[in-house]
């Protein structure tokens, strides 16, 4: 239906199924060398540097540079490693990711295919990524590829588990919404999700869950605060410490599309899609202007908190996520169960959801406070004798002379 | 909308051109090896573990704390509840009040379940 619709071709459905993929395909390419580009520059923006500027007009083409740079870098595989299981972790990272792209909807017609289940499909195949992850860590034979890889699977299971109760959450927003039409049980399909919100964008109704959602995003991409199993300064890198070359770069591709790819599901689901403000029936261009529109300004978001906040530590992480996002995201579960089956009023939803998420911000907020007090974690330290360092004689240096 | 089977269909499409599209750059960087402009010469400093330049001790598969084990065995708990929470949610406006207490009662027994876990220290990373 992408060339029916505008040429009224008629053509069966496995070649339709063929040209929205090579869609996404070209789409998920120039995506992620965007993004590349686009890290740099931000970055380099909130650094008070320029970024790259030599490559191309303002250095656009710098993300073509690196990727030939890759293509033609010598491929080192350490000696002792275990030969399949280093060369097939970049092929077990990226597949899953590019196959969750199936029911993810750029405007209304415009998605591989829909699924009944996509939001399901998402994360059960978004999990398998993780495989990856630790295959490269083992098959690597080396010590810090295994500590962050270990350390990579168990931030990404312990925060999968608060967003997917969210995701129940708004999944139950929704088929009270949709049942009003007769049809809940889309109510697990990505476009029908999109599809409601022409009024109201369901960051009004589930502000927890759009914030929990964030945060889920950042430590499944293993993006600063949630950094640790790429940590240079602890783990030199993480579980792709031993790959170079093209493989290496695989796993950066791996990380860019996955950012895409959540950032559009997380437009999809809190801000709306293509729907919201203006409705079904703007035309698919002013669709897809509003799906990339609400996709750059996430994903400024994304890359500005890389730049914006301290790395945390380990301990703080699944604390974090077990003691506190979890029973907040549990509560919202109940608490929207409760509501909806009573048939209250969206206003309320929306509300209670707000009052958890002030809750939350509480919460945390008196965490860290109390934590700065009498430490709740004290580090008994011997307090360090003073070393007197002697500068050397050095012979000053005639300043500004030519 | 399709049938499912039908759906899933498409999947079997996807998956192909998933696993070819990321082969072709390494294809393509294999090609640049026969064609000289990709170099390989590996030598035993280059192709040992790296470890910031000294020597690696030891076997290098080390042990690595126990509670990464914890986590994943509460994981799986949890994930199976999201599982069968999803019909519930899917199914809500058809959900009568005994549906709702029953999975209530659900979470409430693994909510207890988080509650012990939380009161054992299995959540405490040390």
């Amino acid at each position: 239906m992408v060339l029916s619709e505008f040429a009224g071709v008629s053509m069966p459905d496995w070649i339709d199924a063929l040209l929205r993929i090579i869609f996404i395909v070209a789409l998920m390419t120039i995506m992620a060398f965007a993004l590349i580009y686009l890290e740099r520059k931000i970055l380099a923006r909130f650094q008070a540097r320029v970024g790259p500027t030599r490559t191309g007009p303002i250095g656009t083409l710098q993300s073509i540079a690196d990727a030939l740079k890759l293509v033609t870098k010598e491929d080192v595989r350490p000696i002792t490693a275990d030969r399949w299981a280093f060369e097939l972790a970049p092929y077990m990272a990226f597949v899953p990711v590019f196959l969750v792209f199936v029911p993810m909807p750029f405007t209304e017609t415009w998605f591989i295919r829909d699924l009944n289940l996509g939001l399901l499909f998402v994360f059960g195949v978004l999990g398998l990524n993780i495989v990856g992850v630790v295959m490269a860590a083992w098959g690597s034979d080396n010590k810090y590829a295994l500590l962050g890889g270990v350390r990579a699977a168990a931030q990404a299971i312990s925060y999968e588990i608060p967003m997917l109760l969210i995701i129940v959450a708004v999944v139950m927003v929704a088929a009270g919404r949709l049942a009003v039409d007769g049809d809940a049980s889309a109510a697990g399909s990505i476009n029908a999700i999109v599809g409601d919100q022409t009024t109201t964008p369901y960051i009004l109704l589930q502000p927890l869950g759009f914030f929990i959602f964030i945060i889920g995003m950042l430590a499944e991409l293993h993006r600063p605060p949630f950094d640790m199993p790429i940590a240079e300064s602890e783990v030199v890198g993480g579980y792709f410490v031993e790959y170079s070359g093209m493989r290496w770069g695989m796993f950066f591709l791996a990380e860019y599309t996955a950012l895409f790819l959540l950032v559009v599901l997380a437009s999809s689901l809190f801000l709306g899609g293509w729907n919201w403000p203006f409705g079904a029936d703007v035309g698919l261009g002013l669709q897809i202007v509003l799906t990339f529109v609400k996709t750059s300004v996430m994903i400024v978001l994304v890359i500005g908190s890389r730049a914006l906040f301290p790395r945390l530590r380990i301990d703080q992480l699944m604390s974090f996520s077990w003691k506190v996002l979890l029973p907040f995201s549990i509560v919202q579960v109940i608490a929207n169960g409760i509501i909806l089956a009573y048939g209250g009023p969206d206003w309320v939803v929306g509300l209670v959801s707000f009052g958890l998420l002030v809750a939350l911000g509480g919460l945390v907020y008196y965490i860290m406070s109390r934590k700065q007090g009498e430490g709740a974690r004290t580090v008994q330290t011997t307090p360090a004798t003073p070393r007197v360092i002697t500068a050397p004689e050095v012979t000053p240096v005639e300043a500004g002379g030519d | 909308m399709e049938n499912v089977l039908e759906q899933y269909a498409h999947l079997g499409i996807l998956l192909i051109f998933a696993a070819i599209f990321p082969s072709l750059p390494l294809i393509a960087s294999w090609a640049f090896f026969k064609f000289g402009l990709r170099p390989r010469m590996p030598n035993a400093v280059k192709s040992d573990t790296y470890e910031c330049g000294v020597e690696t001790e030891g076997p290098t598969w080390v042990q690595f704390n126990f509670r990464y084990y914890l986590v994943a065995l509460i994981f799986v708990l949890f994930d199976v509840e999201v599982i069968f929470l999803f019909p519930l949610a899917v199914a809500l406006d058809s959900v009568v009040v005994t549906g709702l207490v029953a999975a209530l009662i659900f979470i409430a027994v693994l909510f207890l379940g988080l509650v012990y876990e939380w009161r054992r220290q299995a959540l405490e990373w040390r």
